[in-house]
This record gives C-alpha cells, sequence and structure tokens, in this order.
C-alpha cells in the first residue's frame, strides 16, 4: 500500500482533499453560513430601522417607563401625519428626515474628504457618551444614510450630534484653519473648501438614486418632483463649505429624545 | 507527492517572479505612504494645504497600497508558486496569469489615480469607485478560476493544505465583494451603497474583518503552511491539526465582523454573537500557530544560520498575539474601552506588519533564491538586518498604540469627584502626540527595513542574471 492509499483522518475529509469540486463548493458553503446568519435577520427583525415604506418599521416598539408603545412616526418623520408637511417645513424634534439637497452636497464633501476615518457618528450608551456627545444613537437615525457614516475611529470627537452645538462661524473658521480655533487639534486645514462651488450635477442626481435605492429608499412623497426640481437652486452659488457647515449643522437634533425610554430593544 | 513526479514539470514561473518584484515594490511604497499620513497626524503642518495629500484622501491609498498591492502581489505571487509545486502541474493558463498581473497593477495604478482626488465610495477598506470594483471582480475571478483549474490539473492524489486555504480566500473575497459593493452609481466617479445604517454597518464589517481573515489571514496561511516547512526541511508537525484549523477557520471567522459593532445600534445579539465566535476562535487560531512554530521541532538551531527561517517563526508569534488580542478586544467589557481608539490600530498593524508582512518576506526571500536559481541572497547579512528592523519597527509601532489607546480609552471615560468629565476631547488628542510620533518612528524603522529588501533582492536578480548571461544562457531562462 503506498504512502496516497493511507488515511489520515476521516473518509469525508480524504474525499474532499482528492476532489477540487468537492473542496470548492464544501469550502463555499462553510464561509457563507455565518454571514448568513448575522446580516439576513437584519433586515426583518426589528429594531434595525428596515422601514421600507412600512410604518412600523418591522413591528420595531420603543415603550417609555409606563410600557407604552410610542408611535413610529415621533421617532421618523412621517409628512402625512406630522403637522411640518415638507421637507423646508421640517422642524427638529419632528422625526428622522433625509438630508436636504445643500445638506447632501455636504454630505458627499464629508465623505469625499474621509472625515468618518477621524470622526465617528455613532454614540454608545455610556454616561461618558451622554455627557460628551448626547443621548446614544439609534439605528433609525442612520435609516437614509446610504453609505453609513457611524466610523470606527475617533482621533476627533464623535459628530453625531454636533448639530446647532457651534455656530456657523465657528464651524467656518474651525473648517478652515482648525488651530486657529483649536491648537491642539490636528485636523488638516480645510480653507479651499470655500474656492469649490458646489457640484449641483451630482448632489440632484444623488437625491434621485436616494429615492430608487433597494432597501431604505426616501418616499417620494418627501423628495417630491418638485422638491427636486427645485435642488438647483437652492445649490446655486453655494461652496462646498457652505455645504459641508449646513451638513455638520444638521446632525443628531432630528428626534426629540424622552427620558426612560428604552430605543434599542 | 514525489511519488507521481517521474518527468520533470516546466513550471510558469516568470509571472510568479513579476509579482514577487512587484510585491517587494508595493511594502516600500506602501508603509511609506503609512509613515506619511501617521506623521501628518503627529505633525498635521505636513499636510501642506494640499487637498490630495489631506489625511483623509491618503489614508485609504495607505491601506489600499499594503492591502490590495503589497498584500494582493505576495498573495498571488506565493498561490501561483504553491499550486504548480504541490500539484506537480504548470499553471492551467500562464496567459491567464498574465492578465491577472497586468489587471491587477492597473487597478492598483488607478487606486494611486483615483483615491487622492476624493474618489471614494466612503466605505472603509473598500473605498475603490464603483469602475474599479468591477473591475477588481474580473480580475480576482480571473486569478480565482486560473487557480482553482490548477489544482483541478494537479498531478498529485491529495489538494496540499495551503490550496485549501487559498480556495477559501477566493471564494469568501469574491462573495464579500460582491455584496459589500453593491452601490447606485451617481456619476463615474461616485456612487451610494445600496444598504444605509445597521445593515451597511454590519455588510462592512462582515467585509472588513473577512478582508482580514481570509485575505490577510488565509491567504497568508497557504503561505505558512508551504514556506515554513520548506525552508526548515521538517513536514508539516500535524496534518489533522491542520485540517481542523482549516475547517474551524473558514466556518468561525464569518461570524467575527460584528464584534467591530459592540454598543453601536445594530442589535446586541449581533455583537454578542460576534464576540462569542471571535472568544472561540482562539482554539483554531492557536492551533495552526503551534503546526507552524512545531514544525521546526528538532530543527530549532537553524533559527541561529537561517534568517529567512526567523522571519517565519517571528511572523508566526505574532499571529498568534494577534489573534489572542482580537478575541479579548471583542469581548464587551474590553471593546467599551478598546473601540474608537488607536488600541484598534496597533491591533491591525501587529497583524499587518508582525505576521502578514513578515510571513510575506520569508516567503519572498525562499522564492526568490528558488526563482532565480542561486544558493543564497545577494546579502544574507542584510535579510538579518531587514528582520531586526521589522521585528523593532513593529513592536515600537504596536507599543506607541497600545499606550496611546489605552489612555485615549481612560480619558474618554474619566470623571472627577464632582461627577464632571476630566478631560476635554482635545485634551486627549494633545496627549496622543509623543505616541503619534513613536508610531511614525516605528513605521520609518520598517519602512526602511523594506528599502533594504528591495534593494538586496534587486541586487540578487542582477547577480543572478549576470551570471547566467556569463554562462551563454539568457537571462530569467
Amino acid at each position: 500500500m503506498s504512502d496516497h492509499d493511507t488515511l489520515y483522518s476521516t473518509k469525508f475529509q480524504d474525499k474532499i482533499e482528492r476532489s477540487t469540486l468537492l473542496m470548492f463548493v464544501m469550502t463555499a458553503i462553510a464561509v457563507a453560513i455565518g454571514g448568513i446568519v448575522e446580516i439576513v435577520p437584519l433586515f426583518y427583525l426589528p429594531n434595525t430601522a428596515m422601514c421600507q415604506n412600512d410604518p412600523t418599521c418591522n413591528n420595531t416598539q420603543h415603550k417609555d417607563a409606563n410600557g407604552n408603545v410610542i408611535p413610529m412616526d415621533k421617532i421618523i418623520w412621517n409628512p402625512a401625519t406630522s403637522a411640518h408637511k415638507t421637507l423646508n417645513d421640517w422642524q427638529p424634534g419632528d422625526g428622522v428626515r433625509p438630508y436636504k439637497a445643500l445638506e447632501t452636497a455636504g454630505r458627499n464633501v464629508f465623505i469625499r474628504e474621509g472625515c468618518f476615518l477621524c470622526h465617528s457618528q455613532m454614540i454608545r450608551p455610556f454616561r461618558d457618551e451622554k455627557d460628551r456627545y448626547g443621548h446614544y444613537s439609534i439605528a433609525e437615525e442612520s435609516m437614509y444614510d446610504h453609505t453609513y457614516q457611524w466610523g470606527s475611529k475617533r482621533t476627533g470627537p464623535d459628530l453625531a450630534r454636533l448639530g446647532g452645538k457651534y455656530s456657523d462661524e465657528w464651524h467656518r473658521r474651525h473648517l478652515k484653519y482648525p488651530r486657529e480655533v483649536v491648537p491642539e487639534s490636528v485636523m488638516p486645514n480645510y480653507f479651499w473648501l470655500e474656492n469649490k462651488p458646489v457640484n449641483v450635477e451630482e448632489t440632484v442626481q444623488t437625491l434621485k438614486v436616494m429615492t430608487i435605492m433597494p432597501f431604505n429608499p426616501v418616499p417620494k412623497t418627501i423628495y417630491t418632483d418638485e422638491y427636486i426640481a427645485g435642488a438647483a437652486a437652492e445649490l446655486e452659488g453655494k461652496t462646498d463649505m457652505d455645504a459641508l457647515i449646513t451638513y455638520l449643522q444638521g446632525l443628531g437634533n432630528h428626534v426629540k429624545f424622552e427620558e426612560g425610554v428604552n430605543y434599542r430593544d | 507527492m514525489a511519488a507521481t513526479q517521474a518527468t520533470p514539470v516546466k513550471y510558469d514561473m516568470e509571472v510568479v517572479r513579476w509579482f514577487t518584484i512587484a510585491a517587494a515594490i508595493y511594502a516600500v511604497v506602501g508603509t511609506l505612504i503609512g509613515v506619511y499620513v501617521a506623521s501628518e497626524l503627529a505633525w498635521p503642518f505636513l499636510n501642506f494645504d494640499l487637498e490630495w495629500i489631506t489625511f483623509g484622501r491618503l489614508r485609504p491609498l495607505h491601506t489600499n497600497a499594503v492591502i490590495f498591492a503589497f498584500g494582493g502581489c505576495a498573495l498571488m505571487a506565493t498561490g501561483f508558486y504553491i499550486v504548480q509545486r504541490t500539484g506537480s502541474t504548470a499553471l492551467w493558463s500562464n496567459k491567464l496569469a498574465w492578465a491577472t498581473f497586468i489587471g491587477w497593477n492597473l487597478i492598483i495604478v488607478s487606486a494611486v489615480v483615483t483615491l487622492p482626488l476624493g474618489w471614494t465610495s466612503g466605505k472603509e477598506y473598500a473605498e475603490l469607485e464603483w469602475p474599479i470594483d468591477i473591475a477588481i471582480a474580473v480580475v480576482w475571478l480571473m486569478y480565482g478560476f486560473n487557480y482553482i483549474m490548477t489544482i483541478g490539473i494537479r498531478r498529485t492524489s491529495h489538494i496540499y493544505v495551503s490550496n485549501w486555504f487559498t480556495m477559501g480566500m477566493i471564494v469568501m473575497i469574491t462573495y464579500l465583494h460582491v455584496v459589500n459593493s453593491m452601490a447606485i452609481p451617481v456619476s463615474m466617479t461616485n456612487s451610494f451603497s445600496i444598504y444605509s445604517g445597521v445593515q451597511d454597518a454590519m455588510i462592512q464589517w462582515w467585509w472588513g474583518h473577512n478582508a482580514v481573515g481570509f485575505y490577510l489571514t488565509g491567504g497568508f496561511l497557504a503561505i505558512m503552511y508551504y514556506f515554513v516547512p520548506k525552508q526548515a526541511g521538517k513536514p508539516v508537525f500535524s496534518y489533522r491539526l491542520s485540517v481542523l484549523h482549516f475547517w474551524a477557520l473558514s466556518f468561525g471567522y464569518v461570524w467575527l465582523g460584528a464584534h467591530h459593532l459592540q454598543y453601536t445600534a445594530l442589535p446586541d445579539w449581533t455583537g454578542s454573537l460576534g464576540a462569542a465566535v471571535s472568544l472561540a476562535m482562539i482554539i483554531p487560531s492557536w492551533g495552526g500557530a503551534m503546526n507552524g512554530m512545531m514544525t521546526l521541532s528538532g530543527a530549532w538551531d537553524k533559527l541561529r544560520t537561517d534568517y529567512i527561517l526567523r522571519f517565519l517563526v517571528v511572523a508566526l508569534a505574532f499571529y498568534a498575539m494577534s489573534t489572542f488580542e482580537g478575541p479579548v478586544m471583542s469581548i464587551k467589557t474590553v471593546n467599551a474601552l478598546s473601540h474608537y481608539t488607536d488600541w484598534t490600530v496597533g491591533h491591525v498593524h501587529s497583524g499587518a506588519l508582525g505576521w502578514m508582512a513578515m510571513v510575506a518576506y520569508g516567503a519572498m526571500y525562499h522564492m526568490v533564491k528558488k526563482l532565480w536559481g542561486v544558493e543564497k541572497m545577494y546579502s544574507e547579512g542584510l535579510v538579518n538586518v531587514h528582520f531586526w528592523l521589522a521585528t523593532i519597527g513593529t513592536v515600537v509601532y504596536v507599543v506607541a498604540m497600545w499606550v496611546s489607546g489605552i489612555m485615549q480609552g481612560l480619558m474618554w471615560r474619566d470623571y472627577d469627584e464632582y461627577g464632571t468629565l476630566t478631560y476635554t476631547f482635545v485634551e486627549s488628542v494633545s496627549a496622543m502626540h509623543p505616541y503619534y510620533a513613536m508610531r511614525a518612528i516605528g513605521g520609518l524603522i520598517f519602512n526602511i527595513g523594506t528599502w533594504i529588501a528591495l534593494y538586496n533582492i534587486v541586487m540578487t536578480v542582477r547577480t543572478a542574471s549576470a551570471a547566467r548571461s556569463a554562462n551563454g544562457v539568457p537571462a530569467n531562462a
């Protein structure tokens, strides 16, 4: 008996090792399972902000201290039930909404410049993060964030609730020359954003694309044809700097959080 | 395996030579960019107010250069080398291998052009925009198909363990790249993920961690399982352990991505599941590390004289260290401290520099000698110098990040006796400065080593070619 016929493991393992096809198939199955188990349920379980024009978001139920369910339209802005019917009428606290045209342009700048590499947008439910940044982030708040911006590193502070914390003028000065405002900062200077006009065409296209996303698209009742048609005029004459500041000022003030509510279960 | 090798096989090694040289060059470039972006964090004036070299645009170029340019070329060089040698066969298609070489390098060039221009999908470790993503899928499938077909035409009875790992990598990276890169374009240079929020985050880290698990670990374990026994002149310590190592790793690694999202808006069960499997992964990882280490049983004395073996063994030590550290960091209480800090960056680099780059260099030195038919490198002494620079550079880097990471985490959560936060955020930033400088120096030490390696490899090739033409044999014959 030559060494090739000796069985060193199980018969099945030996069979796999002798067959390219079997090895391929077994490997393809083995490496698929974990991802399926962890990812697929996120598309149909509650508390994952998978709403898909379903006002209950897979029966997500956030309950107050007395056990009463908070209606989802208090969490996610719904123009049909809200007192404020259009994107321009929306007020902070009305619930999660998609980005306005100029914010969308700013978000594109945020992604282009790789801001997420140093700034997270995901507050964890810890005492120090609440004191430093504010209420912990919830799934619904990033449901319209196609290409999520949670980040993985805080070389700089978290930005999830940056909106309204500083004035526009502070942001402008800080973005232009960060060390003029915060001497210890290691952020690059972004004064050159003031010289760049907003890319109108790409921004308008971004708004359109957001309405055709297969998962959590922006409802056409929010990005109405009228709104998209008027977007170009809103962007006219604006710079990347204006857009970025508008985006930053809109972060984190969408939901009115109440004490004693568990927003993650 | 030797039994079937009755007739000598003419291997297709020219493409392997080119991949090897490319890997040596990209290692220099990739780590140099790394040193630069590290320096930008220590001394921000280095951004020079040029948008193309700001940290935010250059950092993805660093990660892409080391992972896909250096790592990719090292994997393809060793992969095409191993699959031929272990199967006693030439490549299924030499032409397809060349097309892979050209395609992969064109992708690298396109990354060098597009990332500094800010053309990014905004997904960490998958920044390249959609037209390049499509090219990556095509070239990757060319590589994978050729590889698997070459296994198919092997002249040995069993598929060697290295090829299991590479096959696992080929399949998994295909899944990951296709699913994670799903996006709708808004222009030739911009696109948005079809997923959002929670789902996008989970899919991104399923990609992110398994690019580590199957590409930077599985692919490099294939290198380990071939080159450690070869260089030590001993068979793999335990065949059964390698069976366990492969299947446990293939099945288990896939679950780990969720541990990057502890305490985020991702449902709790997903992160906990990820952490539980992460802890279990210590067993196969250490089993594999032991398997490599113990292969040296009875040959430990070679470490005194064989510098290439040193690379391989220290790589295994870093592999064992990182695969212990990773599961520890996935535990929720530890993660609460380590997440968002430099500790993660240190962990990645103990794996990337200590394990991946070291094992790749061990293999590259081994291959260069075989590929150009020389007994010794141009300078064995320089191999030793490179070894020490790589080891010291990695240790300096990792220690700096451990200290800064843990310090950051502790400063952020510290309260004074009045119940208010002790430190402002920016105090934690300025406290990092000495460690950012130290990290840049550690990286620079490592980078100097890569220059020496490149010089040594180029001189070895030149000497070998000169010797051959002196004997009337054309170079690279």
